[in-house]
């Protein structure tokens, strides 16, 4: 039964199971490429305040529609993803707060406004149409075609994006400084990193959840990050992984059983691809020959003169 | 008095060589409404007509802003008001010409890259938009690194490199600027003895090649040797011109005391003169005296302010 299960799935015989496959591998390759732009420049966190600001986005957008409509709560979600992280800009610049803080206060205040919202929806005749429980927690089984070419739509966009300003990118990341003294326009470029974080976020909020999102940016960058040494090579492995992550998490939800007689709605595929991708992190700290933990422990303590170099900061969280 | 100082030194420079490399008009940049410099007049010689070029130093305590100087001829800070000419253009179309190296810690040196990867990067500038760089790029990148001694680190990812390496790259990287002016903050911040020797033989090859090079200083005991041309800055403009003739104990003291009030000032001026005459004419090495004045001044400075 359960390797009949299997079999159905990865020969894809199942329309709806193949939409629900193509749609989060495709989320999981965008958001690991753009995700690791994101977590060099340092504005990791910015996602998780897009992907909490989406929640009244959408909320707004389905008053003002009146019906589920993907492509309105995308623009609604963009539209307050950007007020977000207007807002965490302006409380930076404009206030003693620090940037950490503006961003925890955007997050729940968005937030908070979001499930106020929500919970009227549901109050409403034609609330339970809505399908915002979704948007808060993820229900990537209940994706539909147009939902997976919506998201096939933004990560071809985004990887396009990506390939074309490459170079650009990278040296803002690396140091921005140099990058506006040879007359490379700094802010537009930065605001395009940020818009393209808010677009695979947006795209991935129906699958994935508000809560969740976040992680698979910052996940397989940072699974990505202890394998090599090279930008590109990170961002390629970055988007393998968050595919990897995509498709194992949809596989294990749509095949692994569930508890007989169970009040079940059998297995949450948002969560499980998260677990996917954090399992691929561990596994990366463990034993990857560069940064991992294994290598560290084998390698001669006398090889690296400057010892707090040879480890790397980015293995310590 | 410290602007009268400042226009009749610069004057009797630019009459001595005719090309100006940067002119600075009026500039003044504040941050939160706080002006950080104020009502800046400069101007920076370029090549003289026998192809020498110009080393100079910008000085001043901390928080003076010499770093923001730097930024907002660069373009990266927008100034309240005033205007920069470099080569007697605005900066957009001479950027080409310009080369620049941040102060070192200003970037994440856990990024992965590799040190040529970093040094590829100055031929960004020149290869504009979408263009990418292409092999003659990285042969000009190889060939910088050479320069600086680092040429068996080119694929070294850039975290396993010491300080005093990392500079060393950073100079590289604006070497495949290939530009005719840098700016340079702090080039010797942190660096070993002997990458300081490397980084000073660099910039003497340079001036001897005809290019300016600005660079923010903070060691001033090696000024008198390192730096023909010397800016003293301390929010106003106090000094600016060739160093024999600028970098005086009177300006020094109006440079580091420059916030105290009068009463202090008079008690800080009979000090210092003691201090910094014993300063002035001291070669490369640093006396325990020198040295402990030269820690001494931004925390009066500071004092002074608050």
């Amino acid at each position: 039964m359960y390797a009949d299960d299997l079999i159905r799935l990865l020969t894809l015989q199942d329309a709806n199971t193949r939409t629900v496959l193509v749609g989060t591998a495709l989320l999981g390759v965008a958001s690991g490429v753009v995700g690791g732009l994101a977590i060099l420049r340092r504005r990791a966190l910015v996602g998780d305040a897009v992907a909490h600001a989406a929640l009244p986005g959408v909320c707004i957008a389905f008053l003002i529609v009146g019906e589920r409509d993907f492509g309105f709560f995308l623009l609604g979600a963009l539209i307050a993803g950007i007020v977000a992280a207007v807002m965490i800009s302006l409380l930076r610049l404009y206030t003693p707060i620090k940037e950490d803080a503006a961003t925890a206060i955007s997050i729940g205040s968005l937030f908070g406004l979001g499930l106020v919202l929500s919970r009227r929806i549901q109050d409403l005749p034609s609330g339970n149409r809505a399908g915002l429980d979704g948007f808060i927690f993820g229900k990537a089984a209940a994706m539909v075609r147009s939902d997976a070419i919506w998201i096939g739509t933004a990560a071809l966009a985004v990887l396009v994006v990506v390939i074309l300003l490459y170079k650009e990118l990278k040296v803002l990341c690396f140091d921005r400084d140099l990058a506006g003294a040879m007359g490379f326009r700094v802010l537009p470029l930065d605001l395009l990193l940020m818009g393209l974080v808010c677009v695979c976020v947006v795209v991935g909020l129906p699958a994935v959840g508000v809560v969740l999102m976040v992680a698979l940016l910052v996940i397989p960058p940072a699974a990505a990050r202890l394998w090599t040494d090279r930008l590109a090579v990170m961002l390629v492995l970055s988007g393998g992984f968050g595919l990897l992550s995509g498709v194992l998490g949809t596989a294990l939800s749509a095949t692994m059983p569930t508890p007989s007689g169970a009040m079940t709605r059998g297995w949450p595929t948002g969560p499980l691809i998260v677990l996917v991708a954090g399992s691929i992190f561990l596994v990366s700290l463990i034993v990857s020959p560069k940064r991992g933990l294994v290598a560290r422990w084998i390698a001669p303590r006398t090889r690296m003169p400057n010892g707090a170099a040879a480890g790397g900061q980015g293995v310590a969280p | 008095m410290s602007q009268q100082v400042a226009s009749s030194s610069s004057r009797v420079f630019t009459a001595s060589s005719a090309p100006v490399a940067v002119e600075v008009h009026d500039l003044t940049v504040a941050y939160d409404r706080k002006p950080v410099l104020w009502d800046i007049d400069l101007t920076w010689p370029g090549a003289s007509p026998t192809g020498q070029g110009v080393l100079s130093a910008v000085v001043g305590p901390n928080g003076a802003g010499k770093s923001t100087l730097i930024k907002a001829i660069l373009g990266l800070v927008r100034p309240a008001s005033g205007r920069v000419t470099i080569f007697g253009e605005p900066l957009s179309r001479v950027r080409k010409r310009v080369g620049y190296v941040p102060q070192r810690e200003t970037v994440d040196w856990d990024f992965p890259i590799d040190a040529l990867g970093v040094v590829l990067m100055g031929r960004y500038g020149r290869l504009g938009w979408l263009r990418r760089p292409r092999s003659a790029d990285r042969a000009i990148a190889l060939r910088c690194l050479d320069q600086v001694g680092m040429g068996d680190f080119a694929s070294r990812q850039i975290s396993q490199l010491s300080g005093g390496q990392q500079q060393r790259v950073f100079l590289a990287r604006a070497l495949a600027q290939e530009a005719d002016l840098y700016f340079m903050d702090e080039p010797f911040a942190g660096v070993d003895a002997a990458t300081e020797r490397a980084i000073i033989d660099l910039l003497r090859s340079l001036r001897a090649s005809g290019k300016t090079v600005i660079a923010v200083h903070h060691d001033l005991q090696s000024v008198p040797e390192y730096f023909d041309h010397v800016v003293m800055l301390n929010m106003r403009l106090v000094a600016s011109g060739p160093t024999q003739q600028v970098f005086t104990s009177a300006n020094l003291q109006a440079t580091y005391g420059g916030r105290l009030t009068m009463l202090e000032r008079v008690g800080e001026a009979m000090r210092r003169a003691a201090v910094s005459e014993s300063l002035l004419p001291v070669g490369s090495q640093p006396t325990a005296h020198a040295a402990h004045a030269g820690r001494a001044v931004p925390a009066e400075y500071a004092a002074g302010t608050l």
